[in-house]
């Protein structure tokens, strides 16, 4: 028997060092994964509280939420294939069109 | 013993998460996050989760994990350049993460006994399985919402295949 607040407690700290290396991280790519890594916290907190409900609804939310990020996943390496394409760097610092 | 199975599980998400944290190279960085991936497939079986067990295995570790691992190699990304950053990310950003979670897990810890206890393998009836409940409701009350995901799907892919191409 464990309980649903350890679960919880898990999707923050999962959250919080997605939170954390999006803020620190300087690789394009990484910080796309850190979005994901908080996409994964935000679903272990909907399946959770399915489980807590008894409802199967968190569960089809998470599945939606799953589809959507396949979609973002493919439309954002796109554009970071085309960043390189352009920039020829990877490192978020360089990327800097729009401020000078 | 559901204990142990979280513990261990929980540790290995965490430890997954810091590693993605702290390796300069991305390649290293999507490999734990698969792992983090991979445990949280366990916690959602724990919970009662089966298909999204599964689905979190084919989709997430599967096909996202793979097209960044494919993206990582195609574009030859190197170690990570340590530059200054921004400081407003060290000196505001690390204590704001930090008071978050404490923020939480106070009120998850005080909330404890009102947010009740996981039973292993989930509280569905064992009449019924997971994976028919959820086609059940998918396929009756939100069919159309299911049926616009095939929409969106086709769209990102055009998007993905417009936004990628070299241009004349």
């Amino acid at each position: 028997m464990v309980p649903i607040a350890y679960y919880l407690i898990l999707a923050a700290v999962l959250f919080s060092i997605g939170i954390g290396s999006f803020l620190i991280k300087r690789n394009i790519i990484t910080i796309f994964m850190s979005i994901e890594l908080m996409l994964n916290a935000v679903n272990l907190t909907f399946v959770a509280f399915a489980h807590q409900w008894k409802l199967i609804h968190g569960q089809i939310f998470v599945f939606f939420v799953m589809v959507v990020a396949a979609a973002e996943a493919a439309v954002g390496l796109a554009i970071i294939i085309a960043i390189f394409r352009t920039r020829q760097t990877l490192n978020v610092d360089n990327i800097n069109l729009m401020k000078n | 013993m559901a204990l142990a199975l979280f513990i261990i599980f929980g540790v290995l998400c965490v430890a997954g998460a810091l590693n993605l944290l702290f390796q300069r190279h991305p390649i290293n960085s999507a490999l734990s996050l698969v792992v983090v991936m991979m445990a949280l497939a366990v916690i959602y079986w724990t919970l009662g989760a089966e298909f999204l067990a599964a689905a979190q295995v084919i989709v997430y570790s599967g096909a996202i994990m793979v097209l960044f691992t494919f993206v990582i190699m195609l574009l030859n990304a190197g170690e990570e350049e340590r530059t200054t950053g921004s400081k407003a990310a060290y000196f505001v950003g690390i204590p704001g993460v930090a008071g978050i979670i404490a923020l939480l897990t106070y009120i998850f810890l005080h909330e404890k006994a009102a947010l009740g206890y996981a039973r292993l393998g989930g509280s569905l009836d064992t009449a019924t399985s997971n994976i028919s409940e959820i086609s059940r409701v998918l396929f009756t009350d939100l069919l159309l919402p299911f049926e616009v995901t095939s929409i969106l799907i086709l769209v990102a892919i055009l998007g993905a295949v417009v936004l990628a191409r070299r241009e004349q």
